[in-house]
């Protein structure tokens, strides 16, 4: 904003000669201001009572006995339950997601970025990108088990959780790589395309590794939407019920949402506990991947 | 890169023949991002067909009574108003709550807020968005209904499964969402178009409702589509706090189930595969799928528009 907007807006109208306003508009302006800091704030406060809530509810499980709580099995006693299998599973799910989604997104945004003709295909696929960005999350679910789960026979499988989870991230990396592409300035591939290089050596030379701070912000950002998301694991067959660590992405598996949702659903308050102090387990995996997200944004963005 | 090739001698010939190689392979990562859409169109309509051979469409489409299990012993009563109905509640009960929320917040930070204050604000509501939706769904259920609905409605009223819950966690979901794309479409309207109605003398109020917002209306309204189709889309609150109690109703105190409050319903109960009940997870998905389908292209026409206001 201007400071002439500011000074304008905020005088008093009956200190300025000639001024028109009467008092009554001068009122409806601080209510106004009034009303949008109040409203604005009612978010944020949403935030620290979803926060409170939590933390009211699961921190004095969680600090009793963490090593229990982080090491043990679930258990149908909720005192005993803790969340081995599914911490294990979601860690899983998280490097496959990343495994199967990070090369796609990357090769699909250079394609559109660097490569792909202005033509009607490119401009369909553009538009199937956007759009999936904000497909419902269990649309992604179904392909999995329609495809993964059933017609590959993969079952409810970490593979097959991993293949979903990767779907489902795939166009919130590709976006993010190509605003870090499209960052890069066009007088860096010139000047090596003046000095012999091909499309692809100025591509993987050069603008690849400048974009990679930003896209790797991207992923991160992905990475903790895809571990927090219940609905597509549910969806495909996670299960609760599960007294080992997976060894093998063909191993069923269980996540942290999906164990959150199971207890959060059972009557017995002191499983309620338990959810909460999962919670609390997931919420500092998703801050800490969010503070690496920005300490990289920051420390190794390239200002040109 | 084939490494046999690259003796600097024919590395012109080479460099062609892997930069076709590249070409393709980035090609195929694109045709994956199409053939996901594909397959989920496949899935979706290859189940919905074999659903509809057992159960007709008119009585899917005007059926008041959803009851997969012990409904008509056949094939259970599938008339899918019921958790349209509740759909719907939800997204106008999160609109209730989100609209208004979101669009003050976008005006606050596109118009009204200091530098400083924008940037604490707005990566703490991008917290808001970024929170895993079963957490959301346990704050709706463990303190929007116990210390929030039933002190102020009466206890007897609430019920512990209630859509009112479940729209105000959903609101709360689509806030930053509306507010995020709104205050872009805010912040896109030219500043001279700002100036100028201060120099004609219109105070702040005035610039903010009667220019700054109608240059925006079109990008306030695609936000606000968009954030129907999430709410409509959105599962894991609604299937944790406004319980799964398929029936027609307007009432935001009782139980009701969403479209996709069944479909993490029935999976998690493991509907068998090739079952009638298994099948209408896909035509549920269908019906959603067109549903969001309409609104998110809508919405992607709007947006367009607004983004064609030049700065």
């Amino acid at each position: 904003m201007t400071g002439l907007a500011a000074d304008v807006g905020s005088a008093p109208g009956a200190l300025r000669r000639g001024s028109t306003r009467s008092a009554t508009s001068i009122f409806l302006d601080a209510a106004f201001s009034g009303l949008l800091l109040i409203g604005t704030f009612l978010g944020v406060l949403a935030i620290g009572l979803l926060i409170w809530t939590v933390y009211d509810r699961g921190w004095a499980r969680l600090s009793a006995d963490p090593g229990a709580f982080i090491g043990n099995f679930v258990s149908r006693f909720p005192a005993r339950a803790g969340i081995k299998a599914a911490l294990h599973g979601s860690v899983w799910l998280m490097g496959l997601t990343a495994l199967f989604s990070l090369p796609t997104a990357v090769g699909a945004a250079i394609y559109l970025e660097e490569f792909a003709p202005r033509n009607r295909l490119t401009n369909l696929i553009e538009a199937n990108i956007a759009n999936q960005a904000e497909d419902p999350i269990y649309h992604y679910g179904i392909l999995g088990l329609g495809v993964f789960v059933r017609f590959f026979k993969m079952g409810p499988s970490l593979l097959a959780g991993g293949l979903t989870l990767a779907i489902m991230s795939l166009p919130v990396i590709v976006i993010a790589c190509r605003e870090a592409i499209r960052a890069v300035p066009g007088s860096i591939r010139d000047g090596a395309f003046a000095l012999g290089s091909t499309k692809w050596q100025t591509v993987r030379r050069l603008v690849l590794p400048a974009a990679l701070p930003g896209t790797m912000t991207g992923v991160i950002l992905a990475l903790s939407r895809a571990i927090g998301e219940t609905a597509p694991l549910l969806v495909i067959g996670a299960a609760v019920s599960i007294f080992n660590t997976p060894n093998d992405i063909r191993d069923p598996f269980s996540a942290l949402p999906v164990l959150i949702f199971n207890w959060t659903s059972r009557p017995n308050p002191a499983f309620g506990d338990a959810a909460a102090a999962a919670s609390i387990v997931l919420l500092a995996m998703l801050f800490a991947m969010n503070a690496v997200a920005i300490f990289l944004r920051n420390r190794f963005a390239t200002r040109w | 890169m084939p490494k046999v090739l690259s003796h600097p001698d024919i590395s012109r010939r080479n460099g062609r023949f892997s930069e076709r190689g590249v070409l393709i392979v980035l090609f195929l990562c694109c045709a994956a991002s199409v053939l996901v859409t594909v397959g989920i169109v496949a899935v979706l309509a290859g189940e919905t067909i074999r659903f509809f051979s057992k159960v007709s469409v008119v009585g899917f489409f005007t059926g008041t009574r959803w009851a997969p299990v012990g409904g008509r012993v056949e094939t259970g009563d599938f008339g899918v108003l019921p958790l349209i109905n509740g759909s719907l509640m939800i997204a106008f009960g999160s609109l209730l709550i989100g609209l208004p929320l979101g669009l003050v917040t976008a005006v606050y930070l596109s118009e009204y807020a200091r530098p400083r204050m924008r940037r604490i604000l707005k990566p703490t509501l991008e917290v808001l968005a970024g929170f895993p939706t079963v957490v959301v769904g346990f704050f709706a259920l463990n303190f929007v209904t116990p210390h929030l609905l039933r002190p102020i409605f009466g206890d007897d009223r609430v019920f512990i499964f209630n859509a009112a819950a479940g729209a105000i966690a959903v609101g709360l979901m689509i806030l930053p969402l509306i507010a995020s794309i709104s205050e872009d479409a805010m912040r896109a309207v030219p500043q001279s178009l700002r100036e100028g109605a201060l120099a004609m003398g219109a105070g702040k109020r005035q610039v903010t409702l009667r220019v700054v917002m109608p240059a925006a209306l079109s990008g306030i309204v695609a936000s606000v589509i968009l954030a129907v189709s999430r709410a409509v889309g959105e599962t894991m609150a609604v299937t944790i706090a406004a319980g799964n109690t398929p029936r027609i109703t307007t009432n935001f105190f009782g139980s009701i189930q969403t479209l996709t409050a069944y479909i993490a319903q029935t999976v998690s109960g493991e509907a068998a595969a090739g079952t009638t009940r298994y099948q209408s997870l896909f035509a549920v998905g269908s019906t959603l799928f067109v549903m969001t389908l309409v609104m998110n292209l809508v919405s992607v026409r709007l947006v367009r528009r607004y983004r064609q206001v030049p700065l």
